[in-house]
């Protein structure tokens, strides 16, 4: 009888076969993933080792006599609004560019346009610093008199003017000027993959060329937009040298943005301190840096929350 | 409501190639008019040069004379945004647009021509739009999820109903069931006998046998190679073009000798 017959061999799982090719791919991805986690908690735990020093110093040793709140918050200020008010300005610009590039410039201009944008990321930063400094600050001055005559019931604008120029306002237009290539390079290519379909839904409504970038192409592209304004954001609050060379830092904490005493930036006032900085200096300097730290992974955190909050209607699914 | 579309000499071109040659025929109101033939035959094409929106892509463009009752679609002084508000689409997938609600996918048509309407005005709209499109029973409690969120069959609803609600005097489909099931299909079919009252439909079609359920008039559109331009083979009444067609042509691809 056949049936009774047990087979010899107990019966096995199947072997997964694993290919030499498939193991060096995973390994390397999960490698590189590794590795870039390595790197952050090294430099998470350097920042919070090397501020400690600082963060427990009785306030009179710290620079400027006033504990460490009082040295860094007029530095925190000076960033975000610095930072704040080149994401003002260029963000509207990117989008702007971003859709008269994709959906307005006939086509040979706008390949021509794209690559003139993308090479305002090529310029160092320290050129955009001399560029401020020597052509946009002077010329801004005018607009400084204007401001506090006109607008000086704004408290952004309380003024006195400055007469250099070397302002927090020319600041944040030289930011908006070098994070414009960043965001106005994402919008593009989110604007540019609005699906066709959703297009072509919207002008078979009646929709004008306007009406179906609204209805099509922003809402699509909105997460893109906000990711990558986030990301000029990163760029704006970390930037050191511009701000260094253009800016008349260093006074207190203060909006007015168009007077010669300003706040000065976390970055900025790392490099400029840096080099003369001792002891319980350097460890008030690394602490300013763990600051901005925290700062940008709120930053990108927020984004990151602010794109998710509405997944269902994004378009993905 | 209801218009009638007088087509003549319609020559229709991507850049310099000739997609669609010499099409004259004449689309009559309360009706459902199907056009049939091979793919590549520019049934598609033509449809779209109803409404402009074949002129969407790049070098596309049109000759002759497309008239709905008197107004020349293509004369110098006709906005081919208000042809469009005039003229509904269905397309061939679904698309409603995947970041509204369905509540804003229905009145997504009323909002660009901007009226300011009151939200009990536009309930109404949305409940009437989603019931002549037999979709009401199925999203009423759930208007502000996304449209993404309903099957293909329902999406596709909700995009005829997105057209019904600017009320439009004539309503295209481009294929609108090949995407579907047969159930979907047959949901749709039974949508489009009851808006053949109040419409002016014209539908492109590659299942024969759905022509031949829905549709008044029938158009056999083919093409005698690769690189040469659609022609209107036949227009007839559906019953004709399926019993005893004038062409040969028509006989051949109705009963499966090519195609």
């Amino acid at each position: 009888m056949t049936a009774t017959k047990a087979p010899t061999e107990p019966p096995s799982t199947p072997r997964v076969v694993r290919r030499a090719g498939d193991r060096i791919f995973a390994g390397s991805a999960k490698g590189s993933g590794i590795f870039i986690l390595l790197v952050l908690a090294g430099v998470a735990a350097f920042l919070i080792s090397e501020a400690i020093p600082a963060l427990t110093a009785p306030a009179e040793d710290i620079p400027g006599g006033e504990g460490l709140a009082s040295y860094i918050a007029p530095l925190i200020l000076g960033t975000l609004l610095g930072a704040v008010l080149a994401l003002l300005v260029a963000t509207p610009l990117a989008v702007g560019i971003a859709l008269f590039v994709t959906y307005y410039a006939p086509r040979r201009i706008a390949a021509g346009l794209g690559y003139v944008i993308d090479l305002l990321a090529a310029i160092p930063s320290v050129v955009y610093g001399f560029w401020g400094l020597a052509v946009l600050a002077p010329a801004l001055v005018p607009f400084h008199v204007w401001a506090e005559d006109n607008l000086g019931w704004i408290p952004l604008f309380a003024g006195p003017a400055s007469t250099s120029g070397r302002t927090m306002f020319t600041v944040g237009l030289v930011l908006a000027v070098m994070i414009l290539p960043i965001i106005s390079a994402i919008a593009r290519e989110v604007f540019s993959q609005a699906p066709a379909l959703h297009r072509e839904a919207a002008l078979a409504l009646g929709a004008t060329r306007w009406e179906m970038i609204k209805m099509a192409v922003l809402p699509y592209g909105k997460s893109g937009v906000i990711a990558g304004a986030m990301l000029g954001l990163g760029r704006a609050l970390g930037e050191t040298m511009a701000v260094a060379i253009v800016l008349s830092g260093g006074a207190g904490a203060t909006l007015n943005l168009i007077s010669s005493s300003n706040p000065s930036t976390i970055a900025s006032n790392i490099a400029l301190r840096f080099p003369e900085a001792t002891g319980l200096g350097i460890n008030t300097l690394i602490a300013s840096g763990l600051v901005l730290f925290v700062i940008t992974l709120g930053v990108n955190m927020l984004a990151r929350w602010i794109v998710n909050r509405r997944a269902d209607f994004s378009g993905a699914n | 409501m209801a218009k009638r579309i007088e087509v003549s000499d319609l020559n229709i071109y991507y850049g310099n190639f000739l997609a669609v040659e010499g099409v004259n025929v004449s689309i009559e109101p309360r009706s459902i008019t199907a056009l049939i033939g091979p793919s590549g035959c520019g049934k598609s094409t033509f449809l779209r040069s109803l409404n402009r929106m074949h002129e969407v892509i790049p070098g596309a463009r049109v000759e002759g004379k497309v008239v709905m009752d008197g107004q020349d679609l293509y004369g110098a002084d006709t906005d081919p945004v208000d042809v469009r508000r005039q003229i509904g689409m269905v397309f061939q997938r679904p698309n409603p647009f995947p970041t509204m609600s369905i509540y804003d996918n229905v009145i997504a048509g009323n909002r660009l021509n901007s009226k300011k309407m009151k939200k009990s005005e536009s309930d109404d709209l949305v409940e009437r739009a989603l019931r002549g499109a037999n979709l009401w029973n199925e999203v009423k409690d759930r208007l502000d999820r996304p449209g993404s969120s309903l099957s293909g069959g329902q999406q596709q609803r909700l995009c005829i109903a997105r057209a019904i609600a600017v009320e439009p005097d004539v309503l295209l489909m481009d294929e609108p069931c090949s995407a579907l099931d047969p159930i979907s299909t047959l949901a749709i079919e039974d949508l489009m006998a009851e808006l053949r009252d109040r419409f002016t439909i014209v539908i492109v079609t590659h299942n024969m046998q759905q022509a031949a359920r829905v549709s008044t008039s029938t158009g056999f559109f083919n093409l005698n190679g690769v690189g040469q331009p659609g022609r209107l083979i036949e227009f007839n009444p559906t019953e004709k073009i399926f019993s005893n067609p004038d062409q040969k042509a028509t006989e051949d691809y109705i009963s499966g000798r090519f195609g």
